[in-house]
């Protein structure tokens, strides 16, 4: 998989679990709390669904490894070596 | 299973600040508490004076009352004699708007240094201050904005631009909008200029003990939301329970990390500490694992305030991710919102060297009623004893009259009215407001029970209310959200149990002719919600059905749909006219 479509994928659960973000509309280096405003709640929720998407575990202390669109390419690319 | 009482050593206990709290709850007189306060010349009383000012001419100006850290990292310490400077020039420029004693103020920002001024300022200056949760989506925004009638707000540019500009015309009320920082869009007014040019000196407006210093707006099962309206006089039981249920001493440095946007935010983030003279730690970002550990050591935290979601999210990581932090500086874990699960209660020991001390209050009550105080063995999943200055029982409303329960008897948690704390009003709703009071008791609609040494237990919600990551979510709030999606003709939502959030909003919905169930449309209706009442308010999971349970008068029956969600017997289903379908 490469980097773009690896975003692509994460933006797809990124719009599953929070419908009312356009993926067209959000930036790479967007922030998922700060400017999306997703919750805790949300982040658990996506952390589970590319845990099963992509196949990967993303432990709790690296959620700052998916905060940004351009860092969960990088991040899941690192984990799917 | 049954968790083992965590039994407090002798030396836990002498160190407490009730050593003996049983012995205390007999002897212990509101006047006691008061006589914590200075209060204002002829009988007056000012939040603000007892939070801030009075410490500066104690001798303690330069203590730090705030250490805020912004979510990059930035530090930003203000002592009470600053504190007391900003909140004066915050007064002035209310004044200067012509803002008088009794307008109301909202706030809606997140959790920047500049909400802690805005907030006692506003007390300072005689005017109701009313913080909304600024995640919180327009349509929450526009009506707790109609039902307080908001005349000023203080905002940021972003969040103004987003949820306010569109709604303002339909806030007659609202005269002036404050934004942070050194720009404002059309029609406000740049906070910073405005605090810079403003004097330094202001002097605190002499309240009446029951004028309205507070509305924290609370969630109806029916009908719009709830402001319950708190009085300045509220301020006895902040400094009371301070002490008493969370070991706030002069100087400790205490972390509450409830958002000011709920009462447990205001009333334990704001005044009960800064009334106690401690110094609160500030952090601007949501919970992150390592973060959140790092400032428990990096400050020193000794005394912690936080809630049952953050602390099962920190369990979902493992003991291993605290291995490598040193707490040794905490002294006094406590948490509120929802029941804390006894496994949490004992985590907290293993983690930390201590449990979590749950206690119990809500909205309406302005401060802690119940809770395990230090000295207390700790029974893990109790909330613990009614504080000192409470009664509470356990009661029965069947049959139009109240009947006490027995001792393990599960009924509705009811306390004996006239604490200081007390709400004195729902805003507007005088029905609605002598519906909570019967034979002599406030009646919570919290059903717990009492075991035979004194304990509370949580049991549940008597009504309809939501309670998710320690928000309590009205059902019909959600429900005319949906409705007013094009595709939905009814709606009914429901909590279901989460392991981390407590419960998560469910919504069952049917669709008006012309439109089909699909994946695409869950989502436009789920991205709808959100959009119009954010993140934490919205449905996290919305299902289709053809029709749904309903009662003869066209009530959906909640009650049913989450009954057979959880597979749980039906009850009374006597009034059921149309079934799900």
């Amino acid at each position: 998989m490469t980097r773009d479509e690896i975003k692509a994928a994460f933006l797809e659960e990124v719009n599953r679990i929070a419908p009312d973000i356009d993926p067209a509309d959000v930036g790479d280096d967007d922030h998922l709390q700060d400017d999306l405003e997703l919750d805790s709640m949300d982040i658990l929720n996506l952390i589970t669904a590319l845990a099963k998407r992509f196949g990967i575990e993303i432990p709790d202390s690296e959620t700052e490894g998916i905060a940004t669109p351009a860092s969960a390419a990088g991040y899941i690319a690192g984990k799917l070596g | 299973m049954t968790w083992e009482t965590i039994a407090k050593t002798d030396a836990e206990r002498r160190a407490a600040v009730l050593p003996d709290p049983d012995r205390y709850r007999k002897t212990f007189g509101w006047d006691e508490a008061r006589a914590m306060l200075d209060g204002l010349p002829d009988g007056k009383l000012n939040i603000a004076h007892e939070a801030l000012d009075r410490h500066v001419a104690h001798g303690d100006g330069d203590r730090i009352a705030l250490r805020w850290i912004g979510k990059d990292g930035e530090r930003r310490d203000l002592t009470y004699a600053e504190m007391v400077r900003q909140t004066a020039r915050f007064a002035n420029v209310l004044a200067k708007h012509g803002l008088s004693k009794g307008d109301r103020l909202y706030s809606l920002m997140g959790r920047e240094a500049e909400l802690y001024i805005a907030a006692l300022g506003t007390l300072k200056a005689g005017l109701t201050f009313s913080p909304l949760f600024s995640a919180f989506g327009p349509e929450p925004i526009r009506t707790r904005m109609e039902i307080g009638e908001a005349n000023a707000v203080v905002t940021t540019a972003s969040i103004y631009r987003r949820k306010i500009a569109k709604l303002r015309d339909a806030i007659p009320s609202l005269k002036l909008v404050l934004i942070l920082g050194d720009e404002a869009p059309d029609g406000c007014v740049a906070l910073g200029p405005e605090m810079a040019a403003a004097s330094d000196a202001f002097e605190t407006v002499p309240m009446d003990p029951e004028d309205t210093a507070l509305i924290h707006f609370t969630s109806g099962t029916t009908g719009r939301p709830k402001g319950a309206v708190h009085v300045h006089e509220a301020v006895v039981n902040h400094a009371a329970t301070g002490r008493n249920a969370l070991e706030l001493t002069p100087g400790a440095v205490y972390w509450c990390t409830a958002d000011p946007g709920w009462v447990t935010g205001t009333s334990y983030g704001i005044i009960s500490p800064l009334v106690n003279g401690v110094t609160m730690i500030v952090d601007e970002a949501d919970f992150e694992l390592d973060r959140w550990y790092g400032i428990l050591r990096d400050e020193g935290v000794e005394i912690w305030y936080t809630a049952p979601t953050a602390i099962r999210m920190m369990m979902r990581a493992g003991t291993e991710a605290a291995r490598d932090y040193d707490f040794s500086k905490l002294r006094f874990l406590a948490s509120v919102g929802e029941p804390l699960n006894p496994e949490a209660v004992v985590w907290g020991k293993e983690v930390f060297g201590h449990p979590f001390h749950d206690n119990w209050w809500q909205t309406e009550t302005g401060g802690i009623m119940i809770a395990n105080t230090a000295a207390m063995d700790i029974k893990p999943g109790s909330m613990g004893k009614p504080l000192p200055g409470i009664t509470a029982g356990i009661v029965d409303r069947a049959d139009g009259a109240l009947r006490d329960c027995a001792t393990g008897e599960i009924g509705e948690l009811a306390l004996r009215p006239g604490w200081p704390s007390m709400m004195r009003a729902y805003l507007h709703e005088p029905e609605r407001y002598a519906k909570v009071f019967q034979d002599g008791w406030f009646l919570s609609g919290d059903l717990a029970m009492r075991d035979a040494d004194g304990y509370f237990w949580f049991v549940g919600r008597a009504d309809d209310l939501i309670k998710s990551s320690g928000h309590l979510i009205g059902p019909f709030e959600v429900e005319s959200a949906l409705i007013e999606h094009d595709a939905v003709a009814e709606a009914g939502v429901i909590g279901l149990p989460d392991e981390t959030a407590g419960e998560v909003v469910k919504a069952y919905v049917s669709l008006n002719p012309g439109f089909d169930p699909s994946e695409a449309l869950e989502r436009d209706i789920r991205g709808h919600a959100r959009k119009k009442l954010g993140p934490a308010v919205a449905p996290r999971e919305v299902v289709f059905r053809k029709t749904l349970p309903k009662t003869r008068s066209g009530k959906i029956m909640r009650r049913l749909l989450k009954a057979r969600e959880l597979g749980l017997p039906e009850g009374d289903i006597s009034t059921l006219e149309t079934d799900e379908s």
